[in-house]
């Protein structure tokens, strides 16, 4: 079987600037790899070079053995779970309309659309019968970001994006969140791409972190190869996480 | 007051309303569809805001004065002018409303598969809503108000008091004129809100 994601030699301009440079990644079904960098680092333009929101200007992504130019987009990113900061939920739809968009953009019957959600409110820790008819102003913002990951998970896609999902919630929150994060993983046991600028949060969730700097790869390793790593970038992001204690 | 007087408020009442409700038709039918297509396309859109701002800056009346020798006297000059004022505020108002969706529901919207047709019908219409219900409002209201100057091209409506009123110094006819003019703008005003806070989604 073909990995999951192939990138291969991925380079991305914008408006001149290269914000990738030649890029190569290949990601197995089941792993979790959290792509590290500072911001400007190019690691949200890496995720959204996979699912065809920004253009690579050159190189080829493969998902499922086949060329993205192969696929279409549309059908593509219904395959591709998408998880961004504040969650980005529909504000005019319920927790439930929110969670059912990709069944139902697949057809899915009601019955079946319905009885989805409620596993996957269940599956985020959220109680069904409490949650499924709120509003997204409704929720808290580590409620919002459950239903978020609930919606990415919502017609059961192959690939997970992760855009620094946690980045703007409480440190109480942001914890709770990272630890249904590793209990979905163990329950649902998805490949899933994870973009932070946190070490932290990278050593605690990845089976490999990607660490990236001015748009380039400058480590891929184990977070336990990471913690020993001497390249510049990985030993300045391990003295922040020394100035600031070890991780748990 | 003799009883003539108020027939001739009711029917000139209901040929205003008359003149204002084609109005609004048709600069809905026009300025609506037009909205959406200018959402995606921000050069034409440039073009079409500038126009529609030119002819808000040209006075009623020299308008109307204008469009006399193409169309003639009468109702249908006064509805084409009344038309050119309504679209600026349904169309200012619907792109606002469509081009204020938070970017990253846009984003969420594109990523988890959804097709551009999806996301306007489905995000970006309902979001828009209530900015567009707005913009009715404000070109109804502005209508009820600027179409009492269609009597000076014998379109008839509310102004024919007023004309009267100021030919003949007549302080009924004035408010004959001026009082239904205004309940009418203000119900349309209360009307519209209402229907705006019902249909706002969140």
């Amino acid at each position: 079987m073909p990995p999951i994601l192939e990138i291969r030699d991925v380079s991305c301009e914008l408006g001149g600037r290269p914000i990738l440079r030649r890029v190569d990644l290949t990601v197995e079904e089941g792993e979790t790899v959290v792509l590290l960098g500072r911001s400007g680092s190019g690691k949200t333009t890496l995720l959204k070079t996979i699912n065809g929101l920004v253009p690579a200007t050159s190189g080829e992504i493969r998902f499922e053995g086949r060329a993205a130019a192969q696929w279409d987009s549309v059908a593509m990113r219904r395959r591709m779970g998408y998880v961004i900061q504040d969650a980005g939920l529909f504000p005019h739809w319920t927790v439930e309309a929110n969670i059912g968009l990709v069944p139902r953009l697949e057809k899915w019957e009601p019955a079946r659309v319905a009885a989805r959600v409620e596993t996957l409110l269940d599956a985020v820790g959220l109680p069904a019968a409490e949650f499924r008819h709120r509003y997204p102003r409704e929720l808290s913002g580590g409620q919002r970001q459950r239903v978020g990951i609930a919606r990415a998970l919502g017609a059961d896609p192959p690939l997970l994006l992760f855009d620094e999902p946690f980045a703007s919630l409480d440190p109480i929150t942001r914890y709770e969140l990272q630890r249904q994060f590793l209990d979905l993983r163990r329950s649902v046991r998805k490949t899933a791409l994870f973009v932070t600028h946190d070490v932290r949060e990278a050593l605690l969730l990845a089976s490999r972190i990607v660490l990236l700097h001015d748009g380039a790869l400058e480590l891929v390793a184990t977070p336990e190869e990471f913690l020993a790593a001497k390249t510049p970038e990985a030993r300045a992001f391990l003295a922040s996480l020394e100035q600031s204690g070890r991780p748990n | 007051m003799n009883p003539s007087l108020w027939t001739e408020i009711l029917s000139l009442s209901l040929q205003h309303l008359q003149l204002v409700g084609i109005t609004i038709a048709i600069a809905s039918a026009l300025a609506l569809p037009a909205s959406v297509l200018l959402a995606r396309r921000p050069t034409g859109r440039r073009w079409v805001l500038g126009f529609t701002n030119i002819a808000q800056t040209v006075p009623s009346l020299a308008l109307f004065g204008f469009l006399l020798p193409f169309i003639g006297i009468g109702q249908p000059t006064a509805i084409v002018a009344l038309t050119l004022y309504a679209l600026l505020p349904i169309v200012r108002n619907t792109l606002t409303g469509i081009l204020g969706v938070d970017p990253a529901v846009r984003e969420s919207a594109l990523a988890m598969g959804m097709t551009p047709r999806q996301i306007l019908w489905q995000v970006e219409l309902p979001l828009a809503i209530p900015s567009i219900v707005a913009g009715l409002r404000i070109a109804t209201v502005t209508t009820i108000g600027t179409a009492t100057i269609a009597a000076f091209i014998g379109a008839g409506g509310l102004g024919v008091f007023l004309v009267r009123g100021i030919a003949m110094m007549d302080k009924q006819a004035l408010l004959a004129g001026a009082l239904p003019a205004a309940a009418m703008a203000l119900a349309a005003d209360e009307g519209l809100e209402w229907i705006e806070r019902k249909l706002s989604p969140a």
